[in-house]
């Protein structure tokens, strides 16, 4: 049982956490992800930098999706665009990660900036449509610009370094990724208490009106789609440094979709959702593995089952998310958290 | 230039042109009744295809049972998708439908994959042999009687629409969703014969293109090529599904005949780039006027 | 002097002529009612002026120059601000958050400055809550709800909060289509009363579109009639309610006496 504050000042009362129980779980939070990787084993530490990767990336398509309301089916390119980016600065010029990173940033951005140009004309699904357009010319860059990104066999790069020290293994990865996706979230937690996050959620909410308020639509769909992408820029980057090979199928459709499908999972419009979604569509496919390893000895056929069931799984996740629970993970989570701040006074 | 060659690849592809035309119209009359864009078009292709492999091949029966069986089948997936998945979603944003033919795309492919195994399958050849020649151009007969077949569906399709009762009432429908309630039409049985004729469209062409081409799971990817087409045209015209599924069948085969395989995509991506910031609403298609 | 100015405006769809010749001054510091019968154009007009539809002829003219050509969100800036028939809340939004929107075009802080809201950026926030919260959210009694998000709101309220958002935009022309449309009377006093406040205190110049004839007449200084996309009469309450013209607008020819009554209830209390 929790009982509500009286906020003092306004600068209170906007803070992201209002009361002391949630800075108290948000330390504890905090602490937990450091403390993670010095019990975790090789296994838990690798899913641990693949949930970060994927948290980046699903926060920046929430942003677009989620709060600004433009579908994008063009996530997994603009990651490839970061990927590249990075394997390509490391290799040819030495530079070390925060620059890779901030450039494999904004080399993304641009190009989600170009990609969401035709929303000057089109909106909605068209739009969809565009993104869509913009999947399939990446990958072809990706797998014809030979000179440039190593074609088909793509690029192999050296570990993400700065001062001397390497990243090389997963335990020095963890603490490159879990932090900047930790970052990435707060960011967009301030984004969402300020103008330009609520001038998104306006767009998503009803464009015209929000247009006649003074909101200029095409200035901030470009913005969402360029703040997204740099998002999606960052994470390939980072996924670059942490596989340390770059292909064109490193990156389908069928990534962006498992994208889409984290948010949809976690909570549109949600950042907690999209963490949740990022975390639970990432280990979902691992659970299936242990499951397949686990039945192997009974049904020596099984492995052959489970790309065709992950298939049906993610599909059947955003079928069943979107019709029976269509505020996903986060909705509920909402509801076990009010059940235990109630408890045990009601239920 | 080798004007021949130029001309037997046109003609391929004006014939593949043709099948993507009827592929486009099950998707404009879904579109047309629903407002739903259909990502999962190429995935219920797929299935229909597997469905006559499954009869023709697997259970050996004659094509001439083979075929209609399995187009049954594939339109019957297409009610049945349609009354359990996306009639729930009714009234919800055209982003989350979307998202749900995704999904629904997604399962299909898995399905498939469970039953049939990953790898590319061959159908049991039902189409006559005999080359085919226009003039000097030689045709490839599975191709040619692919389409011909294939014209002839959209034919009774077009003359079905224009004259039937189903065909009014779908058109009504698409034109006023309240007005046609009002004046007694049931909507909702609209909606749903709307995805089986759609689906049994698209599942004739599934046939005849997995003819041609073969099939795998990811056969489904060919929606990607109906997606360009339907934009191209406009979404919610017929004749633009017509006009854009001719061209865009031929560019992609012609692209990917003189610039390689990997061009075909991209080829027709381009088009479809240059209609968006062009013409947005398609060739044929008409915007919506929105109000406050 | 007119803050706002009209000028011969035809705007049409296909066939429909939704707006004709309209011509309409709005002096400044007044408040102006548009009335009319359903689909005589009047929420139309507004859109020209919001800049979303744009008129084949005419002319808008604000505070001495021409609108033409400039798109919706600057019209806003320049102090156009209004609320919508069907209310147009964003139901993703607190009410807060939603009146907060209403500031935007006021606030300068970038895209970064949003991601690490720190400095300027958060200052400014909290002077647009601070300012929020004074002037506007105690003036129109909403505290209680601010924390709520607009959906779950009675309708009254999120009229209400439709006004508190468009204030916000701090304007020099307040639009109000149809304000206490499908409200309880207690409401539309409490509504009426805002209005005329707002014109008093805060000098802002009402443009209103309503359909309750005795609001209409108890609060409005100007009245211009439009029906079927022309203006048929302009004037002072006491002169419209007796132009024929309107009379007839409104009701064909029969039964002029319980129109009268209708145009002024004023009179049938008494
Ligand atoms: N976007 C549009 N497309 C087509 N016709 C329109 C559009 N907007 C308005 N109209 C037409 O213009 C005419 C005027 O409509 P408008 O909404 O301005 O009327 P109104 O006076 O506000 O009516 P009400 O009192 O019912 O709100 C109507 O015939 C309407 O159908
Ligand atoms: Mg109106």
């Amino acid at each position: 049982m929790r009982i509500g504050d009286a906020k003092q000042t306004y600068v209170a009362d906007e803070a992201i956490w209002t009361t002391s129980t949630q800075k108290f779980w948000f330390s504890i939070l905090l602490l937990g992800l450091l403390i993670f990787p010095l019990l975790a084993n090789s296994y838990l530490l690798y899913l641990g930098c693949l949930v970060g990767i994927a948290v980046i990336s699903t926060t920046g398509l929430n942003i677009l999706t989620g709060f600004t309301g433009l579908i994008s089916l063009g996530q997994a390119g603009f990651m490839g665009v970061g990927a590249y980016t990075v394997a390509w600065l490391s290799t040819n010029t030495g530079l070390p990660f925060p620059i890779t990173l901030l450039l494999a940033g904004l080399m993304a951005a641009a190009v989600g900036f170009l990609v969401g140009l035709p929303s000057l004309r089109v909106k909605g699904l068209y739009l969809a449509i565009a993104t869509l357009a913009a999947s399939v010319f990446l990958h072809f860059i990706f797998a014809e610009w030979e000179s440039v990104t190593g074609g088909m066999e793509g690029l192999s790069l050296e570990p993400a370094h700065l001062f001397g020290v390497t990243f090389r293994s997963d335990f020095a990865m963890y603490f490159l990724i879990v932090p900047l996706a930790v970052l990435a979230v707060l960011a967009a937690r301030n984004l969402f208490r300020t103008r330009i996050g609520r001038a998104f959620i306006a767009i998503r909410d009803r464009d015209i009106s929000a247009e006649i308020l003074g909101i200029p639509l095409l200035r901030y769909k470009l913005m969402s789609f360029a703040l997204s992408s740099f998002y999606a820029g960052v994470a390939g980057g980072l996924f670059a440094y942490f596989y340390r090979v770059v292909t064109p199928e490193s990156f389908p459709l069928t990534m962006s979709i498992f994208y889409l499908a984290a948010v949809i999972v976690g909570g549109m419009g949600n950042l907690l959702g999209g963490i949740l979604g990022a975390a639970f569509m990432t280990l979902v496919p691992e659970a299936l593995k242990l499951l397949t390893a686990a039945l192997t000895p009974f049904f020596p056929n099984a492995p052959v089952f489970m790309s065709p069931m992950l298939e049906i799984i993610f599909g059947a996740l955003i079928v069943g998310f979107l019709i029976f629970e269509p505020h996903g993970l986060a909705e509920i989570w909402r509801r076990v958290r009010r059940f235990f701040h109630l408890w045990p006074f009601r239920s | 230039m080798d004007w021949l060659f130029f001309g037997e690849i046109s003609l391929a592809g004006l014939a593949m042109g043709g099948l993507y035309a009827l592929i486009a119209l099950g998707f404009v009359i879904i579109y047309k009744a629903t407002r739903v864009i259909n990502f999962a078009i190429g995935e219920i292709m797929m299935f229909a295809a597997y469905l006559f492999l499954a009869f023709a091949g697997g259970m050996e029966m004659s094509p001439w049972v083979a075929v209609p069986l399995a187009v049954l089948g594939g339109a019957l997936l297409g009610g049945v998708i349609e009354k359990t998945m996306i009639r729930p979603m009714l009234g919800e944003s055209p982003i989350a439908v979307v998202m749900v033919t995704i999904g629904i795309a997604s399962i299909l492919v898995g399905l498939v994959e469970l039953i049939w195994t990953a790898d590319p399958q061959l159908l049991p050849s039902f189409l006559p042999r005999q080359p085919v020649f226009i003039g000097e151009l030689y045709l490839a007969p599975k191709i040619a009687y692919g389409f011909l077949i294939g014209m002839a569906v959209l034919v009774i399709y077009l003359l079905y629409f224009r004259f039937s009762r189903g065909g009014v009432a779908l058109r009504a429908t698409a034109s006023d969703q309240a007005a046609a309630y009002s004046m007694g039409i049931n909507v909702r049985r609209v909606f749903n014969l709307a995805w089986v004729f759609g689906s049994l469209a698209a599942s004739v062409a599934g046939i005849l293109v997995a003819a041609t081409g073969g099939l795998s799971p990811q056969f489904g990817i060919i929606g990607l090529s109906v997606l360009v087409v339907v934009i191209v045209g406009g979404l919610d015209s017929i004749l633009g599904a017509l006009v854009a599924g001719v061209f865009i069948g031929w560019l992609e085969t012609v692209a990917g005949a003189y610039l390689g395989g990997e061009y075909r995509m991209p080829a027709t991506f381009a088009v479809l780039a240059v209609i968006l910031v062009f013409k947005p609403y398609g060739l044929f298609g008409t915007h919506e006027i929105e109000r406050v | 002097m007119n803050i706002l100015e009209i000028d011969q405006l035809s705007l049409s769809f296909g066939g429909v002529k939704a707006l004709e010749d309209v011509s309409l001054r709005v002096p400044k510091d007044t408040i102006t009612t548009i009335i009319g019968p359903n689909g005589a154009g009047k929420t139309s007009l507004f859109n020209c002026i919001s800049g979303f539809y744009k008129p084949q002829q005419g002319r808008i003219t604000y505070q001495g120059k021409p609108l033409d050509g400039l798109r919706p969100p600057k019209r806003a800036g320049l102090g156009l601000a209004r609320t919508f028939q069907n209310i147009a809340l964003f139901r993703g939004m607190t009410v807060l958050d939603n009146i907060k929107l209403g500031a935007h075009v006021h606030m300068k802080t970038g895209l970064l400055g949003s991601l690490v809201y720190f400095g300027r950026a958060r200052r400014e926030e909290m002077a647009v809550r601070e300012e929020v919260e004074r002037r506007i959210i105690d003036f129109l009694e909403i505290d209680h709800i601010r924390r709520q998000p607009v959906a779950n709101l009675p309708y009254g309220l999120q009229k209400r909060v439709e006004l508190a958002r468009a204030l916000a935009m701090k304007p020099e022309v307040l639009m109000l289509d149809e304000p206490v449309a499908g409200m309880n009377r207690e409401e539309k006093e409490d509504m009426a009363r805002f209005i005329l406040d707002i014109r008093e205190e805060w000098g802002i110049t009402i443009l209103m579109v309503e359909h309750d004839m005795g609001m209409v007449m108890d609060i409005s200084d100007h009245i211009a009639v439009l029906n079927f996309g022309k203006v048929i009469a302009e004037g002072d309450p006491g002169t419209v309610q007796k132009n024929p013209d309107v009379i007839k607008a409104y009701l064909g020819n029969s039964d002029i006496e319980s129109l009268r009554r209708k145009l002024n209830p004023n009179r049938e209390a008494a």
